[in-house]
């Protein structure tokens, strides 16, 4: 499964990526999956994508943990909103 | 109904007179301006920065005003949200209702910047001589756009 992955805010400054194309592994079914997987990067990815630090937005919808992805979703990764 | 992404500051007055032009029946015109402090968690704050998720960002906000549109009768809805480098003073975010009545003007004012602090995709980055720190959600802001979820009146 392939998907564009976008990232903003904190994670962005500190991972030094703003977006990437993904080849997933078949068992990536959810954003809890792909953030697991991502933590797999190294320290600085370990540190960065635990579901407490970071919200997602699916096709630019916002997600949570359990929402699943499908093939050529974009699918966006970033510290919490503090807009306005 | 329009919302604007964009660097460049904005005027209240410019903003409220386009809303009203032409409509005879605006009898209310309510508007939130929000300004970057000073002043954070005892830190003086040299700037800030804005980031936002284009594409998804505009979309939010059309979506917050659609929302606000089904929940009570508007003449005209106004956002303005800048990004990239401010400074303390700087105007931030404007949101603008018109409508015939007040009390409508009014909700669908707060409803819309208690929202847009939830649900549209931008990010704080606060400079201050200790450093940068990106902001989180604030727990007020959280309360006060759950407070929303039923119906149209505020718990």
């Amino acid at each position: 499964m392939k998907i564009k992955l976008l990232y903003f805010g904190r994670p962005r400054e500190n991972l030094r990526l703003s977006q990437e194309n993904a080849e997933l592994p078949l068992n990536t079914a959810t954003v809890a999956d792909l953030l697991g997987w991502l933590r797999r990067r190294g320290p600085d990815w370990a540190a960065e994508m635990t579901e407490n630090r970071v919200r997602c937005a699916i096709n630019q919808e916002l997600g949570t943990p359990a929402s699943p992805l499908r093939d050529g979703d974009e699918v966006a990764i970033f510290s919490p909103i503090s807009g306005g | 109904m329009s919302a604007s992404i964009q660097t460049a500051d904005f005027d209240l007055a410019t903003e409220l007179a386009s809303l009203r032009s032409g409509r005879a029946q605006v009898g209310a015109l309510v508007s939130f301006v929000g300004l970057v402090r000073d002043f954070s968690d005892a830190e003086k704050i040299e700037s800030i920065y804005l980031e936002h998720y284009p594409g998804m960002s505009e979309r939010a906000l059309e979506q917050i005003i659609d929302e606000a549109s089904r929940r009570w009768k508007l003449l005209g809805v106004r956002v303005i949200h800048r990004v990239g480098e401010l400074h303390p003073h700087d105007q931030i975010v404007l949101v603008a209702t018109a409508s015939s009545h007040r009390a409508d003007a009014f909700a669908a004012c707060e409803f819309i910047i208690d929202y847009l602090k939830t649900s549209a995709p931008f990010w704080k980055r606060e400079q201050t001589a200790q450093g940068a720190k990106w902001l989180d959600t604030k727990e007020s802001d959280l309360q006060r756009s759950a407070r929303w979820n039923h119906q149209g009146a505020k718990k």
